[in-house]
């Protein structure tokens, strides 16, 4: 079961405001799904590996070739605020 | 040709007439964009397949008759997810309305550059999160069967527009399910490749392990045509590969020979009878095509969905971190600080299905519960694999009721999370694995298409390809019941 305090401590991880209905049904919601997912708890794992990727893969390599990059402006073009050149952000301290 | 005539046409068949000199393929186009524009003038009064439809008609009057490209013009749709340059790309969120990509996904440069031509962006749910489409920040897209169902998802509304004529083909994704499920849900034709087989650049990502994309189409053939332009190798994705032989066109009418294997696991309880009567029903047909039926067992099959909806939403809330109001999408107006300007952002811009799965993600990354969930979730994985592999050293294929149910009412599962993702039950499994899967559609139970899943093992689309042509001609099915 997760409580107010660990949905709270979850989307400060995850830098996700919810609203005070947001946490309630989001408490209900998740302990609900967990309670299934933990299921696999039953499973005897001990001596299986885990797979992270399904395919076998080695390191990919090509050519080692400069080419141009995104150009700055169309790289900025998408963004909400630019100046000076760059993303503007509000100050990390304000 | 009238445009009935042109819109008759499967694009394997419209491509001969083209390459005949009967067509151009810009006649085909403009045939399509005008139903798939009226679509989206009508809103909600439509079936709100598109989030954006080309404005500009192909100049067919010009236009050289026979084919100079593989795909002579042909239009296209493509899944909202796909970046295409220039053309609004937004995964179905409103924390990228608007987005005009820089460049565009290898899977569809690789069409367009063989000829195909870009009609239309399809609805979907959000960041490809969802089985009815009914997450996505432009409406939910009604099923042409019977419009108050959901045409299933996340590739939804690929799946709609094919299915009611409203597109030719279409692009789509599955991470779990999300082309399968649609396609059985509409009455079409869907395929999820070998993972790794189609380049994921330019995808717009939701779970970077399974995530793979595929054809939405009318037939076997189609599906067959339109992969074989899509794999490559592409050097800006490292986990993409070299097909060990080119796509070919199916061509098969016998099953001779060929094994089926039909798990215990996913076809017993909590598939509706009406699916497992249309189910054994093409198993009838393959078995007089000549195909042997077997039951085999995937002892982990059923703990795929647990297994799922851990490793999904924890490379979700990884992939989706980057959604922080800096460098492109939506910025929330909170700007006292730049924490709060992240979490505000994030909070407006995301929908509640995508805000539960990145919460879901987070917690099982997150210290203390790694082991338990994202650790052991890893290992069932391994371990589905290995049913597969185990099973395919008996059978040719495995084949299963693609989506336990058939179209479900709009609403009636937004409220039960844990019924929605029961949706990918029998589509999970091969996610997991990482193996090709298409589904077909095998009749109709209450007037409502049912697929039938055929699954092999990696790099095997030929045969399943083959397999399923096969089984197409012998069940006709019919989708004129989701024509407008």
């Amino acid at each position: 079961m997760i409580d107010r305090d660990e949905v709270l401590h979850v989307a400060r991880l995850a830098r996700l405001a919810l609203s005070e209905d947001e946490i309630e049904t989001m408490a209900r919601e998740l302990s609900a799904v967990l309670d299934h997912v933990a299921r696999i708890g039953e499973l005897e794992l001990s001596d299986v590996p885990p797979t992270s990727h399904v395919v076998e893969l080695t390191g990919a390599l090509r050519p080692d070739v400069p080419r141009a990059s995104l150009p700055r402006d169309l790289a900025l073009s998408q963004a909400p605020s630019v100046g000076d050149g760059g993303f503007l952000v509000p100050s990390p301290q304000a | 040709m009238s445009a009935g005539e042109i819109l008759a046409l499967s694009a394997a068949r419209a491509l001969s007439a083209i390459e005949a000199g009967e067509l151009a393929g810009g006649e085909v186009f403009n045939a399509y964009r005008e139903r798939a524009e009226a679509d989206r003038e009508a809103g909600a009064a439509g079936l709100n397949c598109f989030t954006w439809v080309a404005r500009e008609p192909a100049a067919d009057g010009s236009a050289p008759r026979g084919a100079s490209q593989p795909l002579g013009g042909l239009p296209l749709a493509v899944k909202d997810l796909f970046c295409t340059e220039g053309v609004p790309s937004q995964s179905g969120s409103r924390i990228l309305q608007g987005y005009l990509p820089p460049y565009t996904a290898t899977a569809v440069s690789r069409l367009t550059g063989a000829g195909a031509a870009l009609l239309a962006k399809t609805n979907q749910d959000e960041f490809a999160m969802g089985s009815s489409n009914e997450n996505s920040a432009f409406g939910a897209v009604l099923n042409p069967w019977d419009r108050e169902r959901v045409p299933g998802g996340s590739s939804g509304g690929s799946a709609a527009a094919v299915a009611a004529g409203l597109a030719l083909w279409a692009l789509g994704t599955d991470t779990g399910g999300s082309i399968r499920q649609p396609a059985a849900l509409c009455g079409i034709v869907g395929m999820k490749p070998t993972y790794g087989l189609v380049s994921r650049y330019g995808m717009i990502a939701f779970a970077s392990s399974l995530d793979q994309a595929g054809p939405l189409t009318r037939d076997v053939t189609d599906a067959a045509l339109l992969l074989s332009h899509m794999v490559a190798q592409d050097p800006c994705d490292a986990t993409s590969l070299a097909s060990p032989e080119p796509i070919r066109m199916p061509s098969a009418g016998s099953l001779a020979g060929v094994r089926l294997g039909v798990p215990d696991e996913l076809t017993g309880e909590g598939i509706e009878a009406g699916v497992m009567e249309a189910f054994t029903g093409a198993l009838d047909h393959a078995q007089q095509l000549g195909a042997e039926i077997e039951r085999v067992k995937l002892p982990h099959a059923p703990h795929a969905l647990s297994a799922y909806y851990v490793l999904a939403p924890a490379e979700c809330s990884s992939n989706l971190a980057r959604y922080d109001g800096v460098r492109y999408g939506l910025r929330a107006d909170a700007q006292e600080d730049l924490l709060q300007m992240y979490t505000r952002t994030r909070h407006d811009g995301f929908g509640a299905e995508v805000k539960r799965r990145i919460m879901l993600g987070t917690y099982a990354l997150s210290s203390g519960y790694y082991d338990a969930y994202y650790g052991r979730a890893q290992r069932v994985r391994t371990k589905i694999a290995e049913d597969f592999r185990r099973v395919f050293e008996t059978v040719d294929f495995v084949v299963t009721p693609t989506s336990p149910t058939v179209a479900f009412k709009l609403g009636e599962r937004t409220g039960d999370p844990l019924s929605m993702y029961y949706s990918d039950y029998c589509t999970v499994p091969m996610s997991l694995a990482g193996i090709p899967a298409l589904s077909m559609p095998c009749g109709l139970s209450e007037g409502l298409p049912v697929g039938f899943q055929i699954t092999g093992p990696a790099f095997s689309e030929n045969r399943l390809l083959d397999a399923a042509h096969a089984l197409e001609r012998v069940l006709a099915f019919d989708g004129g019941g989701a024509r407008v």
